[in-house]
């Protein structure tokens, strides 16, 4: 038996990232699932990131 | 003082802020710098060829309440005139709901921040629906008006000088308990404060009638305590306010054209970005395409950790302003990512009482993506119209960054 077939034939315990759907989805299936909220950086990050390397140091 | 020291210092003078509801006035003679021909409206400074719909309709409606003008076409080419001053209550301690529109000789509450001896006003609610903060402003929109300065102003004024000053943190504290976000859920607070000043209107030396009139427009008009809470608030932020190299939020505001913040650390700038539109539940006949971008001063709620940031507190809201209830408790708990602190007097019962994320920062904001959660009135994008209904929506990131790139060049 594969190592990820072992891993798949034991109880699942997951933590989603991110699109809450996949945790609705483990959920309904009884699943043992944590949500954690997440997204992609925001758009202009470099700027972003630029403009807090100056400030933080304040 | 460094940045953590000056954020701790912004976010110490916001909870030790005692703001009392003291008294009634008249704008013009109440509020600093008001003048004879000028208007106040909400949000950052604007002129009226940028004003959006609802805030024109609430200016015509205005100078038709003074007497400048006897019909909406003459008080439109007034108002294009140039001869009255428009200016943010912002400019003049004072905050409205949605168009915020305070004209000369419209009634004004005053508050007082006796910790910090600063103080704040704002006008008073006159309901929902068809209202001249939401742009409309019909015969009967103005006649309301009327009888506010004519009855309802001279109870209040001699109702509070009777009962003297009330405790509006208590208020607020007491109405976030019992399922207020104090921002578009103020029930509780109405009945509160409906409790708390019907002995005093009872006293008052006017017709049974008229006293009888007041309270029942006071418990007609559920959202009637908002803009009292947003005068504490504003009293509060205000205290806040001028703490070198703090990048804590003294303002949140919206003239439905432009989003505006201030910071404590940045003096009177004003860092703007185009507003972004509200999405939510409408009344029966309107549609998202009605509805005009994010407007009026009620933001300073959220500044001063409420409204929108304590909608875990007020889970019915979202039956007004769209959204789950699972929704409004993370939106609460996604705050605490940008604030400095947890609120001393403002708890949070479905989080064990955990106190509200209060004292949004800059830096946090930057750093996470994440910006400020509101949720708001809706009102019609044509001038005339009034509220379509409520909603939520977020600060636009462009304010932020501006107001970094401001602290980056100064």
């Amino acid at each position: 038996m594969s190592k990820i077939t072992e891993l798949l034939n034991q109880d699942m315990a997951a933590i989603n990232l991110g699109l809450e759907r996949f945790y609705d989805d483990l959920k309904a299936q009884r699943v043992e699932c944590a949500q954690v909220n997440w997204k992609p950086p925001a758009a202009n990050q470099d700027k972003i990131a630029s403009l807090l390397a100056g400030l933080k140091d304040r | 003082m460094g940045r953590a020291e000056a954020n701790l210092e912004a976010v110490r003078r916001m909870q030790e802020s005692e703001v009392f509801l003291i008294g009634a006035g008249i704008a013009k003679d109440t509020l600093p710098g008001m003048t004879d021909k000028m208007i106040l409206h909400a949000g950052p400074p604007i002129t009226w060829d940028r004003m959006c719909g609802p805030v024109q309709g609430a200016v015509i409606g205005a100078i038709l309440y003074e007497g400048w003008a006897k019909t909406e076409e003459e008080a439109e080419v007034l108002a294009a005139s140039g001869e009255i001053t428009f200016d943010p209550n912002h400019h003049h301690s004072a905050v409205g709901p949605m168009a915020g529109i305070i004209s000369p000789s419209m009634p004004v509450f005053i508050l007082e921040n006796k910790k910090f001896g600063n103080f704040a006003y704002t006008n008073m609610n006159e309901g929902l629906g068809k209202c001249l903060r939401f742009g409309a402003n019909s015969e009967a929109v103005i006649e309301r008006l009327h009888w506010m300065r004519r009855v309802l102003y001279p109870v209040m004024r001699d109702a509070l000088k009777l009962s003297g000053p009330i405790d509006w943190r208590t208020m607020v504290v007491q109405s976030i308990q019992s399922g207020d976000d104090c921002h578009n859920r103020n029930r509780n607070c109405t009945a509160l404060f409906a409790k708390a000043i019907a002995p005093y209107i009872a006293l008052c030396d006017y017709p049974k009638e008229d006293l009888s009139e007041v309270l029942k427009f006071i418990d007609n008009t559920e959202h009637f305590t908002i803009n009292i809470t947003m005068a504490m608030c504003k009293a509060t932020a205000d205290a806040a306010a001028g703490i070198e190299g703090s990048t804590i939020l003294t303002a949140m505001c919206r003239n439905g054209t432009d989003f505006g913040i201030r910071l404590s650390g940045t003096g009177d700038e004003w860092f703007v970005a185009p507003a972004n539109t509200p999405v939510g539940l409408f009344f029966p006949g309107f549609t998202q395409e009605d509805a005009n971008p994010d407007l009026g001063d009620s933001t300073i709620t959220e500044t001063c950790g409420i409204g929108g940031f304590v909608m875990a507190a007020a889970p019915a809201i979202v039956k007004f302003v769209g959204g789950t209830v699972k929704d409004s408790v993370n939106f609460t708990l996604e705050m605490y990512e940008i604030t400095e602190t947890e609120n001393e007097f403002f708890k949070i019962p479905a989080l064990d009482f955990r106190g509200s994320p209060t004292g949004i920062d800059l830096i946090r904001v930057l750093e996470t993506g994440i910006t400020p959660r509101i949720n708001t009135g809706m009102a019609h994008k044509k001038p005339g119209i009034g509220q379509v209904g409520a909603g939520l929506v977020q600060a636009p990131m462009e304010c932020f960054i501006k107001a970094a790139e401001y602290l980056q060049s100064h």
